[in-house]
């Protein structure tokens, strides 16, 4: 109705039509939803005018390039080792989550279907999305780190784990869109069912995949408590994730945040803003790529 | 097609393998192969969710050992004296928990019915884009913005509401307090953090409801809101408690944002401005000096937290899929 109708119109109708206490009812309805949206509007803005205009400051050369100073509380030094640690962490994790994920997603639609495993599997899924990050974090600290030490391995291990169940679920959703006639077609060409997953399937769902994961990659990257257990407190670059602790934009703003030193805070607010910048990069880049798909579909 | 098609009961899809009747059996392998290794990524997620369970209660089983039940029914938590009782955490993560969803369910309603029903229709992706926006911030940003911002200037705004109830029964023992960091502040980060995934969901689930019901009620001559509570609410009443639940989930399981500004203070008071602590603050900031037992026992509190959350999940869960099955169906 609402948009039938321009709202001058619907207002007419409705004055003629009701009584004053409907009307009110509806008029504080009205305000209800307007308000709520603009009460979520208030953090929004705040957050993100904080972290921009304390940590703009912060971005230099040597901020992306320098190591962490040594004496916490004075000025200097760069976020270097913790911005090649979050990217390089999370990119491990990515490559070992993605395959496994998008198997897994085949596996869920293409094969499994209706069937009892493929329900428990899709189910269990949607539950280990919301195991909390730091249970993840204990777990690859009791599998990993008592064994091989800490590393940025495991906090790839962990972040991986995180990623997983997001992965097949959207894999899964977008799978879903791909119209069976592909499939058929590819069949009458006498593709087996793999080549047809793997020549056809899969890049007709490319781009939906690849939206989905990168708002994995992006929760992930955002990610502290995982971290906190798996790999240590490193202040020089450390490029080898199997060897030696490292550290991560998310466990600087962490640390930082809880001394009471003007220098270390002002460091917290500029890896804050470098890690938003990533995160909303990775998820603005995502949106793009999806609503691309989205029109290419609806064409 | 379909005629040709044999044996392995349900084809998930409508073109099955018709391919293997032109070839019986070469290039067979390939496919059960294929099929196999999809099959063994999705038994991933079973066995990575067994091992969560099996591998974080072996190591945390010395605490359980020597607390017996008294893990959580105790409020007693001092390392030095080998003393672990957690109860007063639980009882912090329920009740910040609470705070949240106490103040952000009545915005995600709202912003999810204005999304679907009011919102004029080029604002409504803008909304839906602001969500997100909100959605993708990392929680140690909240924690940080929360200490250093919020904190500090909502400090004497506590003091003002228990200065001016504190004396009042029932409202006095709530309004209570005068800590910048306290449950409050966590509720109030909290609730930040989980009103963009209770409104998607909860978008998600109002946008199932038939536009033929909204139809009926305007033909009745029904207001929006009154078609709102007859035709949209009803319908969706299902999937928005599982999407509250699943708010409810991530609240009690997020730990930096909560660790950075709820005080640190093993303490149980129904004073909502006062300082406490919650099962992941303590995990994550008594961690890195805990060993031995102290250890096993913060393991124990991922534990509890894990189980806690599983079952959240697992009803949340079902009640929307319960819901999801109604609306395919109809």
């Amino acid at each position: 109705m609402t948009d039938l109708l321009s709202p001058d119109v619907e207002r007419l109708l409705l004055d003629a039509t009701t009584s004053r206490s409907r009307r009110v009812k509806n008029r504080l309805a009205s305000i209800w939803m307007i308000g709520a949206l603009l009460v979520a509007l208030v953090p929004l803005t705040l957050v993100i005018g904080y972290v921009l205009f304390k940590g703009i400051g912060q971005l230099s050369l040597a901020w992306f390039t320098e190591d962490l100073p040594t004496i916490t509380r004075k000025a200097g030094g760069g976020m270097g080792p913790a911005i090649v640690g979050t990217l390089l962490i999370t990119f491990v994790a990515a490559l070992m989550a993605i395959p496994l994920g998008i198997l897994g997603a085949i596996y869920l639609h293409e094969y499994g279907g209706k069937g009892r495993t493929a329900r428990l599997i899709r189910f269990m899924a949607d539950v280990m999305t919301g195991v909390p990050s730091i249970v993840m974090g204990l777990f690859i600290y009791t599998v990993w780190t008592l064994t091989f030490g800490l590393n940025g391995f495991g906090g790839s291990l962990a972040l991986g784990c995180l990623m997983l169940p997001i992965i097949i679920r959207t894999t899964e959703e977008m799978l879903r869109l791909v119209p069976d006639e592909l499939r058929q077609a590819s069949y009458a060409l006498g593709n087996r069912k793999w080549r047809t997953i793997v020549t056809v399937v899969l890049p007709a769902a490319f781009g939906g995949i690849t939206s989905g994961v990168m708002i994995a990659i992006a929760r992930a990257a955002g990610e502290t408590a995982p971290l906190v257990f798996t790999i240590g407190a490193a202040r020089n670059l450390n490029m080898n994730i199997f060897q030696g602790p490292m550290t991560a934009l998310s466990v600087q703003i962490f640390g930082n945040a809880q001394t009471p030193f003007e220098a270390a805070q002002a460091r917290a607010w500029g890896a804050a803003l470098t890690l938003v910048g990533i995160v909303f990069a990775m998820t603005i880049l995502a949106r793009v790529v999806s609503s691309r798909v989205a029109r290419r579909h609806s064409a | 097609m379909t005629l040709l098609l044999q044996d392995d009961g349900v084809a998930p899809h409508g073109g099955g393998d018709a391919s293997s009747l032109l070839e019986p059996t070469s290039g067979r392998r390939g496919d059960s192969a294929f099929k196999a290794v999809a099959l063994i990524a999705g038994l991933a997620v079973l066995a990575i969710l067994g091992l969560i369970a099996y591998s974080t209660t072996k190591e945390a089983w010395p605490a359980f050992k020597q607390e017996g039940l008294g893990f959580i029914t105790s409020t007693t938590w001092i390392p030095a004296e080998n003393k672990f009782g957690a109860l007063a955490f639980i009882y912090g993560t329920v009740l910040s928990s609470l705070i949240a969803l106490v103040l952000a369910v009545p915005v995600s309603l709202g912003i999810a019915l204005y999304a679907n029903e009011a919102a004029p229709r080029r604002l409504r992706k803008p909304v839906v884009y602001v969500m997100d926006l909100l959605a993708a911030i990392p929680s140690v940003v909240y924690g940080l913005w929360g200490i250093i911002v919020l904190a500090p200037a909502i400090q004497p705004v506590y003091k003002a509401i228990s200065g001016a109830v504190g004396d009042i029964p029932v409202l006095g023992w709530f309004f209570n307090g005068e800590s910048g960091r306290s449950y409050m502040t966590a509720g109030i980060i909290l609730a930040i953090m989980i009103t963009p995934i209770i409104t998607s969901l909860s978008r998600e689930v109002i946008a199932t409801v038939p536009p033929a019901q909204r139809e009926a009620a305007y033909g009745m001559g029904a207001t929006r809101w009154e078609m709102i509570r007859a035709a949209v609410l009803p319908w969706s009443r299902g999937g928005i408690v599982g999407s509250v639940m699943l708010g409810l989930g991530r609240a009690m399981g997020e730990t930096i944002a909560v660790a950075l500004v709820i005080g640190s203070q093993a303490k149980i008071t129904t004073h909502l401005f006062d300082a406490g602590d919650s099962m992941a603050a303590v995990i994550v900031n008594q961690f890195g000096e805990a060993s031995g037992t102290h250890r096993a026992a913060l393991i124990g509190l991922g534990v509890v937290l894990f189980g806690v959350t599983i079952i959240v999940n697992v009803s949340a869960r079902s009640i929307v899929s319960r819901f999801d099955r109604r609306s395919q169906g109809a």
